[in-house]
């Protein structure tokens, strides 16, 4: 076969040429509360909340994002060397984290903060990363939330192995993997998605798609919505307002509740979006349009919570009130523990590399002692 | 006593740690009904069953990831990495969780999580199936990595690293995975050789023979050809990579003056540099020679028609024993 040169033909992968089906991301998704504050009834997800509930999530909406705006203020006065703000998924996070029993186990990422907080978390343990006094550092089985993972996806691995093993301990008992729509990219997540498949593991796959990984959109990660991704995976996959508490508790308390049940694993996308940077070393400025962000406001995970409140007489002026007042008070707390918050004795950075020490590391860390103390007045 | 292949006997060592603790598991690709491509595991899912044997999905980051969860959860999994060059997408899992979150947890987690990879070349296999990865472990904190030489080190090795808290990496000889051995299997591992000792596998006086693995075989046949020339050579099989036991390595060379590392390892930051270091930091005036280094060229794993050049045999081991004695 010969090819004429200049022979007219249509570029087949032009590097310019867009994928042919962006993504439908403005499709539907579960919603229980509009952005105004209007509740709103799904047949799949019928919810029944107090309003002692509903003023008990705000409440923790609202201090949630108190403590991680006094982490960025720490950040810039230089107590923390960095921190990854929540801001903007604090429903997802919240709602999510409520529908969680006692029992039921959760590997995070970096940003879980208020999942931390509805686990139990002092919120100043998480400030120990982002200072950099510690790794991590709370006991994990004790407040069944894992360790925050840095490295993208790989936590959601962990997650499904824990899930084998509830099934092999035969109890009543569900994971939780949160991670985020730059991770779905990850292979880890791909193979997390595998395994719980065929092992029909007792989890549920939570990815808050905040539509950034740092500078990069959602069109550079997916062609189609991230939660139709579960479907070729074979099990089931759905997309929930990630700005509505009340869809997010109900959907993730849905799933785990399958989970527990043996029906195996869910992937819930949860639709929201990052309102701040994606940490405080970012710049969104240079990649984001700030209509963009203009836009997500008028969807506030927290406004619509208490448009609905106060539509509804469900909560008096003094309530608000006294949850302000109580950021307040638990802003300064963490503040004050953050700044108080010591470093570690040098020599620390030897311990608990094994479960016993190895000859090479006493070795080093007494020649290392003994260096420290060669100095006139050495501190260790 | 029993004799065994060294297959078998971490056949029979799997086999004691799965009846000795329910929570101990096996996992990996083929692992089941198969009982591995090597037959390690042959026979243990009949035994124990699909829960505890478990086929995996082909993936093997997501092989030592689910480990890494199934420990969390208070299970001792066991993982098969099917070959040396297949154990690279699981990396970031073994290298950046596993080895970390003792650390990172400040002491609250343990993952007491075995990580086997059959290793070394000789087999005549292609492409990613002969390649010695230790050191890149032996370079990560809070791994243990060992390697066993013979069936008897492997059935009470094998137990050793699954009774361990800390995860281990447990290298296998591949082209002696027939080799036989006795092996008293109705033995505990109560008493035997801590598993993060050396061992002086042959005393000798003139020079120190370090080695491990594949290469602890070939050793003691450069010995043997030594001792024809009248020159003694002592044997110690390292077993341990990382810690490394550096008194069992110390007292040799203090003895013997010389020292040889092999290992099919490339030379270049392998394993045989730091060993190098180390005793010349220990026994600077004691040494009658530097230490020498006998391995891999700094190339990739040749084919299969060219391994014979590339990995240390009796030969090249001999050469660089002659050489200690030029100094």
């Amino acid at each position: 076969m010969t090819v004429e040169s200049g022979a007219a033909t249509t570029a087949v992968s032009a590097i310019d040429q867009p994928a042919p089906d962006l993504p439908d991301q403005a499709g539907e998704f579960v919603q229980l509360l509009t952005p105004e504050g209007e509740r709103i009834d799904h047949p799949d997800y019928p919810l029944d909340l107090s309003a002692d509930d509903i003023r008990s999530m705000y409440r923790d909406l609202v201090l949630v994002r108190a403590i991680d705006t006094v982490a960025i203020s720490l950040q810039r006065q230089g107590e923390l060397g960095i921190w990854a703000s929540l801001l903007g998924q604090e429903a997802a996070q919240i709602g999510s984290g409520r529908a969680l029993s006692p029992d039921d186990m959760v590997f995070p990422t970096y940003r879980e903060h208020g999942v931390a907080w509805c686990r139990g978390i002092d919120p100043v343990k998480l400030l120990e990363l982002y200072r950099g006094v510690s790794h991590g550092g709370w006991a994990p089985e004790e407040h069944k939330f894992h360790l925050y993972t840095i490295v993208i996806g790989a936590q959601t691995l962990h997650a499904t192995g824990y899930a084998m093993g509830i099934q092999r301990d035969g109890t009543d008992e569900a994971v939780i993997a949160y991670f985020g729509d730059g991770a779905t990219s990850q292979g880890d997540v791909n193979e997390a998605f595998v395994f719980a498949s065929v092992f029909n593991a007792p989890m549920v796959f939570f990815c808050q798609n905040n539509q950034w990984a740092i500078s990069e959109p959602l069109e550079k990660q997916s062609r189609i919505p991230l939660y139709q991704r579960a479907r070729g995976f074979g099990f089931p996959g759905l997309r929930v307002d990630g700005n509505d508490v009340l869809a997010c508790y109900a959907v993730t308390q849905k799933a785990l509740q399958a989970a527990r049940e043996g029906q195996g694993p869910t992937l819930i996308e949860a639709f929201t979006y990052r309102m701040g940077a994606h940490t405080t070393t970012d710049d969104p400025t240079r990649y984001r349009l700030a209509s963009e962000l203009e836009m997500w406001k008028l969807r506030d995970p927290i406004e619509r919570v208490r448009a609905y409140l106060v539509r509804g007489g469900l909560a008096e002026p003094e309530f608000f009130a006294e949850v302000d007042a109580e950021a307040k008070r638990e802003g300064a707390r963490v503040r004050e523990a953050c700044r108080n918050m010591p470093d570690p004795p040098p020599l620390a950075l030897f311990d608990n590399v094994y479960a016993e020490p190895t000859a090479i590391l006493r070795e080093e860390r007494e020649q290392y002692a003994a260096y420290l103390d060669s100095f006139e007045g050495g501190d260790r | 006593m029993t004799k065994l292949t060294l297959s078998r006997g971490l056949n029979e060592g799997l086999r004691k740690a799965l009846d000795n603790d329910p929570k101990v598991l096996i996992m990996g690709e083929d692992v089941g009904k198969l009982g591995g491509v090597f037959r390690v595991t042959d026979g243990l899912q009949k035994d124990f069953g699909e829960a505890r044997v478990i086929d995996t999905p082909l993936a093997e980051s997501g092989i030592v990831g689910t480990a890494i969860g199934l420990a969390l959860r208070g299970y001792r999994p066991v993982c098969e990495i099917q070959f040396d060059g297949f154990v690279f997408p699981a990396v970031d899992q073994i290298v950046s969780q596993l080895a970390k979150m003792r650390y990172r947890s400040l002491g609250k987690v343990s993952l007491p999580v075995v990580i086997r990879i059959p290793c070394g070349g000789g087999i005549g296999a292609v492409e990613h199936h002969s390649e010695s990865p230790e050191v890149l472990f032996a370079h990560t904190a809070g791994l243990r990595v060992v390697a066993c030489s013979d069936a008897a080190d492997a059935f009470t090795m094998i137990q050793q690293s699954v009774d361990s808290d800390d995860p281990v990496i447990f290298f296998e000889p591949k082209r002696r995975y027939w080799d036989k051995a006795e092996v008293d299997t109705a033995a505990g591992v109560a008493g035997t050789l801590p598993f993060d000792r050396a061992r002086v596998t042959l005393e000798g006086d003139d020079v120190t023979l370090l080695c491990y693995g594949p290469l602890v075989r070939t050793g003691l046949e450069a010995a043997a050809a030594a001792r024809e020339d009248g020159r003694s050579v002592e044997v110690v099989d390292l077993r341990s990579l990382s810690p490394l036991d550096m008194d069992t390595i110390t007292a040799s060379v203090r003895k013997t003056g010389r020292c040889v590392v092999a290992h099919e390892a490339p030379v270049f930051a392998g394993l045989g540099a730091e060993i190098a270091a180390r005793v010349t930091e220990r026994c600077f005036y004691h040494l009658e020679a530097p230490v020498l280094r006998v391995g891999g060229f700094a190339t990739p794993y040749p084919p299969s028609r060219l391994e014979e050049h590339y990995l240390p045999d009796l030969d090249r081991i001999l050469d660089a024993v002659d050489r200690t004695f030029g100094y």
